[in-house]
């Protein structure tokens, strides 16, 4: 709360020409005492607005667990977080749920759709908890189901469709609501190799042509190679990053 | 340019206005529906869930009404019998099977000593009974005689519609001379009216004196006006052929307490009937309200008895409840990690939850309540009981039913949102 109550001007100067996230000496401890494991032992990374970073490194090197800190999942154990200018790492449950419904969208590895519930439904809940009218939600789902190219597929279950396509249907849900990030972790980590570059190819659209700031985990180089940025990960700690990168920009 | 001047900044760079509080309103709508699409979605567990609470609403509920029901007609029966009336018989204890020899009837002098020296007696009445044709024109109907004396109309309270009761003399002297109940006019009489009017009862010529108010039926579905009363003395000379008398009333004067009474006219006719300190009361002095008591008393300990196993019944309902939701709580856990990392506070996820475990539970109440007023009007005629609704039990196991499926439907749920998002959504 401390950054968002100390009164907005001043974050806004001071956010002025600064990264959309800034993190400063993040680190992350799983458990207590003797069975404690220390996941990240102070990261430090700047996002730019508009960016697409993939984030790489061994298993086990803390991608997940910053990715979570940076989609406010979780919460570090110490240093500072900053989104947009203000610190988040202090915000509460609820203002961290209400963080992700303004500003952030969500892309699993195992998709997490709703069963028994059609695409439509599955894309429209962002929008229920924003508390938009049936009418409109319908049009903004519709909208990013077309985006997604699943618009025919409106009213299938999870069960009716493929894994490419049930990872769309996830894609079009963080999307709906026009967030400032899109988070993927591992999003073509259960897609065979075709669908994961139609994946790819729809996240590069969606950074470059609707402004979305993507971060995403991957394991693959040929994923990663849709990237801008690219972020690597080893042993809790950040070990290089490569800048200006996208070989297949355009491609 | 002063320094309260900002740079040019982008516009979309708003500063991040979420920890804001969310809608009420709002939430509750948007809870609403969201727990309507999910009950829509599984109707297969949420029928499952509330088929416990149906089950254990029904069973209570008719159980209940129908317990009731029983205990009601079995106090009317007995009340039927008079208020603060003893009864005397002889015989041993009430119900107790007759080994050895029959003991002695009752003599007129026990009657009078009763009446003279019991205090709080209102009335003591002999009763000598019979039954036999009566005669009048060419109309004959069977009829219950009961020879008895005056005070027979105090302690029941009974008194002639039309007429008079027998005067002391016409007692004294056995005069036959008789008070009529209103369904022996409609049956030999017919339209005529029948006081002065001689009719004969097996041999015997009588002459009607009185006819007396309509009560309707007794409590074990007797006529109760299906009656001819005369003085005992008459009956006993022509009809039962002895001065032995089966049967004693008492009626116990308003505000006394019948049970010093009952145990006055144990110690009396023990005296009189001679009997040593050891022996057994080979007599039996019945209050009338005692009957009632102890059989209300059987009924109400059958009806919470079979209450008992009905609301075993709903606990197991409720535990079916449980049962099921904690089947279904991976599924809802991943579920719920889903709509917290979407952005849904905790309150909404458990809202949505409350809402949807109050909606079904209230409907599977619901649903028990109508089935358990059809079971009740199925069974009650068969039973022979009267329908007594009764809104506190049905209030009740609504309530219990309700609560049952708010507890076992949202203590998972309320489990589930307090993990992390993170957490839920790994949770296998
Ligand atoms: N909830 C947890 N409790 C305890 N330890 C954890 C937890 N989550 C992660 N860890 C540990 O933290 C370390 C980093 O985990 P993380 O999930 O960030 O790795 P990762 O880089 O995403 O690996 P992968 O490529 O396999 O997904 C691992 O050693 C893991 O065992
Ligand atoms: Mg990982």
């Amino acid at each position: 709360m401390a950054a968002a109550g100390s009164g907005g001007r001043a974050a806004i100067v001071a956010s002025a020409g600064q990264p959309l996230i800034r993190l400063r000496g993040i680190t992350k401890r799983y458990g207590e005492g003797a069975a404690a494991f220390q996941a990240l032992k102070g990261v430090d990374l700047d996002i730019q607005r508009g960016d697409f970073v993939a984030v790489m490194g061994p298993s086990g090197s803390g991608k997940s667990t910053t990715m979570n800190i940076l989609g406010c999942l979780d919460v570090p154990s110490g240093g500072e977080f900053l989104f947009r200018g203000h610190h988040v790492e202090t915000l509460d449950r609820d203002q961290r749920a209400l963080l992700r419904r303004r500003y952030l969208g969500f892309v699993f590895q195992g998709f997490n759709l709703l069963s028994r519930t059609t695409a439509l439904e599955n894309v429209e809940l962002p929008l229920l908890y924003r508390g938009e009218p049936a009418k409109r939600r319908r049009e903004l789902a519709m909208g990013a189901l077309d985006k997604v190219g699943l618009k025919e597929w409106w009213d299938h279950t999870p069960a009716e469709l493929s894994g490419g396509q049930q990872q769309r249907v996830a894609i079009a849900r963080a999307i709906v609501t026009h967030p400032d990030v899109l988070l993927a972790d591992e999003p073509t980590g259960n897609l065979d190799s075709e669908r994961s570059v139609e994946i790819m190819e729809l996240l590069t659209d969606l950074n470059g042509n609707s402004g979305i700031t993507v971060l995403m985990v991957t394991h693959e180089p040929d994923m990663a190679a849709f990237a801008r940025t690219v972020v690597h990960f080893k042993d809790g700690l950040i070990e290089r990053i490569d800048h200006g990168m996208r070989a297949k920009a355009g491609a | 340019m002063n320094a309260e001047t900002m740079p040019a900044v982008d516009p979309t760079l708003v500063p991040p206005d979420p920890p804001k509080g969310v809608n009420g309103v709002q939430l509750v709508l948007t809870t609403v529906v969201l727990a309507a699409r999910q009950i829509r979605r599984h109707l297969m567990r949420s029928f499952l869930t509330i088929l416990g609470i149906i089950i254990g609403v029904s069973s209570v509920v008719t159980m209940v009404t129908l317990g009731n029901g029983a205990a009601q007609a079995a106090r009317e029966q007995v009340s039927a019998l008079g208020a603060n009336i003893l009864q005397i018989r002889p015989g041993q204890g009430f119900g107790r099977g007759g080994g050895g020899p029959q003991p002695p009837d009752f003599k007129p002098e026990d009657v009078e000593a009763i009446g003279r020296q019991i205090a709080g007696v209102k009335a003591v009445a002999p009763q000598a009974q019979s039954s036999g044709i009566a005669v009048y024109n060419a109309a004959n109907w069977s009829t219950t005689i009961n020879g008895t004396t005056r005070q027979y109309f105090t302690a029941q309270n009974w008194f002639p519609a039309q007429g008079r009761i027998f005067s002391g003399a016409e007692e004294q002297a056995g005069k036959a001379v008789c008070v009529i109940g209103s369904t022996v006019v409609a049956n030999l009489f017919r339209d005529t009216d029948p006081i002065g009017k001689r009719f004969r009862l097996r041999d015997l010529s009588c002459e009607v004196i009185g006819v007396l108010t309509t009560r309707g039926q007794g409590g074990f579905g007797n006529d109760q006006d299906d009656v001819v009363l005369m003085p005992i003395k008459a009956v006993q000379r022509r009809f039962t052929g002895s001065r032995d008398i089966r049967n004693i009333m008492v009626a116990v004067d308003d505000g006394v307490d019948t049970a010093g009474v009952q145990s006055a006219i144990e110690d009396l006719l023990r005296e009189r009937r001679k009997l040593g300190p050891n022996e057994d009361n080979d007599f039996n002095v019945f209050d009338t309200k005692q009957i009632s008591d102890t059989v209300t008393g059987i009924y109400s300990l059958v009806t919470s008895i079979v209450t008992g196993v009905a609301a075993i019944s709903l606990l197991v309902g409720g535990i079916g409840i449980m049962n099921i939701m904690l089947v279904s709580v991976t599924e809802r856990t991943r579920e719920i990690g889903i709509r917290l990392a979407i952005g849904a506070v905790g309150r909404e996820v458990l809202m949505q939850f409350l809402v949807e475990a109050v909606v079904l539970s209230c409907l599977g109440g619901l649903i028990g309540l109508v089935l358990a007023a059809v079971a009740v009007a199925v069974i009650a005629p068969f039973m022979q009981v009267p329908v007594l609704f009764d809104p506190k039990i049905n209030l009740l196991a609504f309530l219990f039913s309700a609560a049952m499926g708010v507890i076992f439907g949202f203590f998972p749920a309320w489990r589930a949102a307090q993990l992390n998002p993170i957490d839920a959504l790994r949770h296998e």
